[in-house]
């Protein structure tokens, strides 16, 4: 089943990006700095000006609501942000088993929540900023060099929490990494954006 | 009773403000420019509108008394406008100050003047025109602080600002921190003086009245209606503020857009 489809996308330099998506399914995206990963997912979640269709389970972006499209075509950017003096602020208050359990396999604890959010280190952000996402139930996993800033043994266990997720919760995943080690171990297709096109990766 | 200030006794203050204004040029704060001009300004126009207030007061046409009230919001609206560090381009950010100022004093002191005062006729000049002068006087300092802290924060924060549409809020919930902070802002002058009247100042008006023979508890009943009227038009006005510009700093997809934001 075709979980998103991306029909004539154009923004910037970009001018028809075309990709179908299926439901489960973990999507590799590369290419060098400045060619538009990051706007692509921008787009996608409908934060910038776009033009061409976007369609989740044959629904239209533009005829849903932008907060509620955002939050089942969620983003995670390369720098998560956070306004609150504490971690657990930014979480929905019922800590749901399946919440703590994705806290543990990121080698957090509950007591974690408590931590102030000056004190977390980039990565510590991102895996957070992983957890915070989840809570909204995602069906689209839009994940920008996500593990930058993490070192091997972190990345792997992010990599498996979202591998679970994506299975478990029938969603799908666009990547974006530099790492091809990375893709090539987590992907069912790899994309390399170049010149404003997609190109499939064999 | 009245003692008359001799040039002298001005120069005295005069040179005060030349003080200020030398020893901030020297510790490099940069408002002894602004400080002059305002300081001119001030000198000018008040000796202006002292020569014809009488004739202005005189005046019994509405049309005229309107076009004086259309100026002074105007004018007010521009001050506004020049005093923020980060604007909306084009007419919107003239017409987000002169609306909200429009709210906040114009149909407050409609309001008043009809319902309250009920002078014959409504818009009698010499009640009129002060009221409406003292509201947009004051209510002008809230809004321009309300506006300036909205749009400062709105630039400085706008990682976060996204951050929290990425997750799924409204813009109305990703900027709700931002909207509580310049309501707050634009209120705390009049909260002040709300909170000091009587006790640490006396307000200009009602001390005036007094002096000049009026019974002290009328001058203080319309000094009570005076505040009442700036605190809500203050408050009003600010929430006019943060109405507009949150409409023009998201699209209709309520996408933040910086484009539409113009840097001093």
């Amino acid at each position: 089943m075709q979980l998103l489809q991306i029909k004539n996308l154009q923004f910037l330099h970009c001018y028809s990006i075309n990709l179908q998506v299926n439901a489960g399914e973990i999507i590799g995206l590369s290419g060098v700095s400045g060619s538009g990963k990051s706007l692509l997912l921008r787009a996608l979640a409908d934060l910038d000006k776009h033009q061409g269709e976007v369609l989740l389970n044959d629904v239209n972006q533009q005829s849903i609501p932008p907060h509620l499209w955002r939050k089942q075509v969620a983003l995670l950017s390369a720098e998560t942000h956070w306004w609150f003096d504490t971690l657990g602020e930014h979480f929905s208050e019922n800590f749901t088993p399946e919440f703590l359990e994705n806290l543990m396999a990121l080698g957090f604890s509950e007591e974690s929540l408590q931590w102030s959010v000056a004190r977390l280190s980039s990565g510590e952000k991102q895996r957070f900023g992983l957890l915070r996402l989840l809570q909204n139930k995602p069906q689209v996993l839009l994940l920008d060099e996500p593990t930058a800033n993490l070192d091997e043994t972190n990345s792997l266990l992010f990599e498996n929490l979202v591998k679970k997720y994506c299975a478990k919760q029938q969603a799908c995943v666009i990547w974006v990494s530099h790492d091809e080690q990375q893709l090539i171990r987590l992907c069912q297709r790899r994309y390399f954006l170049e010149n404003g096109e997609l190109n499939h990766v064999n | 009773m009245l003692i008359e200030l001799t040039p002298l006794d001005l120069s005295i203050a005069a040179l005060l403000v030349l003080l200020l204004g030398g020893l901030s040029a020297y510790m490099k704060l940069g408002v002894s420019r602004q400080l002059y001009i305002a300081a001119v300004r001030t000198t000018v126009q008040l000796l202006l509108i002292g020569l014809v207030l009488k004739t202005l007061f005189a005046s019994t046409s509405m049309a005229f008394i309107l076009l004086i009230s259309f100026i002074m919001i105007s004018v007010a609206g521009w001050e506004i406008l020049s005093r923020q560090q980060r604007k909306l381009k084009g007419w919107w950010g003239f017409g987000v100050s002169t609306g909200s100022l429009f709210v906040s004093s114009f149909l407050i002191t409609l309001l008043c003047l009809l319902t309250v005062i009920k002078a014959d006729p409504w818009y009698a000049p010499q009640y009129a025109i002060p009221l409406l002068g003292m509201l947009l006087g004051n209510t002008m300092t809230g809004i321009a602080l309300g506006i300036d802290r909205l749009m400062q924060n709105a630039w400085q924060q706008r990682p976060l600002i996204e951050q929290r549409l990425m997750l799924g809020q409204t813009a109305a919930e990703a900027i709700s921190g931002l909207r509580r902070e310049a309501m707050r802002a634009g209120m705390i002058p009049i909260m002040n003086s709300m909170a000091a009247a009587g006790l640490v100042s006396l307000p200009g008006m009602m001390t005036g009245q007094i002096l000049a023979g009026a019974a002290p508890v009328e001058a203080v009943k319309y000094q009570i209606l005076i505040m009442f009227m700036i605190s809500s038009g203050t408050g009003l006005g600010v929430i006019s503020v943060l109405w507009l510009i949150s409409k023009r700093l998201f699209d209709e997809r309520e996408r933040l857009c910086f484009k539409r934001l113009l840097k001093e």
